[in-house]
């Protein structure tokens, strides 16, 4: 079975986040990129069903700018065996989104007929935890989302989801969407030598025209602005100290 | 303008704190009309018609929508969406489940986590671990969204609107539910509890989460926790504060023993008063927090469970 991981460049999550100044976004010129934290969890998982057999191929696709080739190389360092670059914008601060991503995936997926594909449950810039759900919804698949728990038998995933409640336990019949959560997996760092080979291994080039999808924005930015600052209070000196001003404050 | 509001179902019972709360930010868009999909759901579908300002309730008892799964549910939302300008649910993980395969369905983006709504095409939704606020403007024909419980107050329930039953669409198949671990507690939830007493790592162990519970249970709060927390097997997923896990607004949150990540932060920053209680006095939560106690919480939090 093959196995398709979608993999977004994202601001580093250690990174302090600036708005611009002009309120058109925030500033992603020279600050640190890396691979979407939830989409390394489903690079992992991927590689782990190659590792216990259940997969074959591991096919990692990135939708953006040219520079997304370093996150597909990050992906091919971990253990992903090709990758496809499409090319959907020059201007590293124009985010595409999840609905033109979905489509363009969705046109790879009828490339490459994978048996499964596995997503980050959100990318940690635009926050919209939706392209696995919307590639989903265009395929007709269906869908397993926000998963800690992931079993391949019969042609069917068992899939653990972490919902409001504590946890849902689904299965869906192959081909299917999964997306990865927290605690799918904890991520490998790339070792150097298969760093080193990972630049071999074959990263095609696309673009968004190629599949015929419009990746034109169905969302204008209108502003974007710092939220309300929260200022550091005081510090208090006792258990005692505390119990009087939350009484004070009639919070307890 | 028309409004379709799909209600957040538990079990069979309407979710009903979360549901008035997106009811608010709905009514700003137009006439509501709510969506209840389960399995014996005549009592949630009462509850839901009783919510002020609906104008009408659409009932969908069926065994397809009985575990909330995604694909069911958008098929049904999917035929009921003509007439409607705005489909809208509360940001809960099953309406993030299928909001979002609902807006591609109809070939419309998703507004994830609405916190204000500017105009019936305008809205603010939080970005980057809420460290920027986005205005957008949508151009598509139908406004397909979620939205943060933690930013709208609750609708009152004094309402008497009609319910009307829907046809079932059906279930394809494509999954279906094996089963469900969903902890029962007394406690108020987490979403919507006034007071949250929350534990990270450095409460160190699961038998030590009992400090923290006790606390809250002296308060009559909801307990949350870190990833961190979680990540170490100390709290279950679902108590997890933060950019992906609740959102929370309490009149009061108490942090113990959590440094206080941007990650952590974007999940509690809107709370009224924040009260951090940490052994290291550079803790980050130390920022964000109204009363700060520099102290090994392992003295701290016993004696303030004692003396309040
Ligand atoms: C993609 C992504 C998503 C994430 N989502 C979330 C999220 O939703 N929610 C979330 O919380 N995090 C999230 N995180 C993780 C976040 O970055 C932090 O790692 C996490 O919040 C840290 O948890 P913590 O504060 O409990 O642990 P730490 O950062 O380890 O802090 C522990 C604190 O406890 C204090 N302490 C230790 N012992 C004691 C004691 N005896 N008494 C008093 N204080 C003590 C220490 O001084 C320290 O400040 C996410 C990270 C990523 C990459």
């Amino acid at each position: 079975m093959k196995v398709l991981v979608p993999v977004k460049r994202v601001i580093d999550y250690n990174v302090k986040v600036r708005v611009k100044a002009d309120g058109s976004g925030v500033d992603l010129a020279n600050v640190k990129m890396s691979m979407n934290p939830f989409d390394e969890i489903a690079v992992e998982a991927a590689i782990r069903l190659k590792e216990s057999g259940a997969a074959s191929e591991i096919v990692v696709v990135s939708v953006g700018v040219k520079q997304a080739q370093e996150t597909l190389r990050t992906a091919l360092a971990m253990g992903a065996d090709r990758a496809i670059l499409v090319l959907a914008a020059d201007d590293v601060h124009s985010d595409i989104e999840p609905l033109a991503v979905a489509k363009i995936l969705a046109k790879v997926v009828a490339d490459e007929a994978p048996g499964l594909v596995i997503a980050g449950k959100q990318a940690i810039d635009n926050d919209m935890n939706a392209t696995g759900q919307m590639l989903a919804a265009l395929l007709g698949w269906g869908q397993a989302t926000f998963a800690s728990d992931v079993a391949i038998a019969d042609g069917k995933a068992t899939v653990t989801r972490e919902v409001d409640g504590g946890l849902q336990t689904i299965s869906v019949a192959l081909p299917a969407i999964i997306t990865a959560d927290l605690r799918l997996n904890e991520p490998r760092y790339a070792s150097l030598p298969n760093i080193m080979k990972a630049k071999k291994k074959p990263l095609e080039e696309k673009t968004a025209a190629d599949y015929g999808v419009d990746v034109t924005p169905r969302l204008s930015v209108v502003k974007t602005a710092e939220p309300a600052g929260r200022s550091a209070g005081i510090k208090v000196a006792s258990v005692d100290e505390l119990v009087a001003k939350l009484k004070d404050a009639g919070a307890i | 303008m028309a409004v379709l509001l799909i209600a957040e179902v538990t079990g069979a019972d309407l979710a009903l704190d979360a549901t008035a709360k997106a009811l608010s930010a709905a009514k700003a868009m137009g006439p509501v009309t709510v969506l209840v999909a389960g399995a014996g759901i005549a009592g949630a579908a009462a509850a839901a018609a009783a919510l002020d300002g609906v104008t009408k309730v659409l009932a969908a008892d069926d065994a397809a929508y009985a575990h909330g799964l995604a694909e069911p549910l958008a098929d049904l939302v999917v035929g009921l969406a003509g007439g409607f300008s705005h489909i809208v649910a509360p940001s809960t993980a099953s309406a993030k489940n299928a909001l979002p395969r609902i807006a591609a369905l109809l070939d419309v983006m998703v507004l994830s986590d609405v916190t204000g709504v500017v105009d019936a095409d305008t809205f603010e939704r939080p970005i980057y671990a809420g460290n920027a606020i986005q205005t957008v403007k949508s151009s598509d024909p139908v406004k397909v969204m979620t939205i943060r419980t933690a930013s709208f107050e609750a609708a009152g329930a004094d309402g008497s609107a009609p319910v009307e039953a829907t046809a079932s669409a059906g279930d394809k198949g494509l999954s279906a539910w094996v089963e469900d671990k969903v902890a029962a507690s007394d406690r108020p939830e987490l979403t919507s509890a006034k007071i949250v007493v929350s534990g990270g790592r450095g409460v160190g162990s699961e038998a030590d989460f009992a400090l923290i519970a006790g606390l809250a249970d002296k308060l009559g709060a909801a307990v949350g926790a870190s990833r961190a927390a979680v990540d170490s097997g100390f709290a279950p997923n679902d108590w997890q504060v933060g950019q992906t896990g609740k959102v929370v607004a309490p009149d009061l949150y108490i942090a113990c023993g959590i440094s206080g990540a941007i990650q952590h932060l974007a999940g509690m920053k809107d709370s009224k008063i924040i009260v951090a209680i940490n052994k290291d006095e550079e803790a980050p939560i130390f920022q964000v927090a109204d009363y700060g106690l520099v102290a090994d919480l392992f003295d701290a939090v016993p004696a303030l469970t004692q003396k309040i």
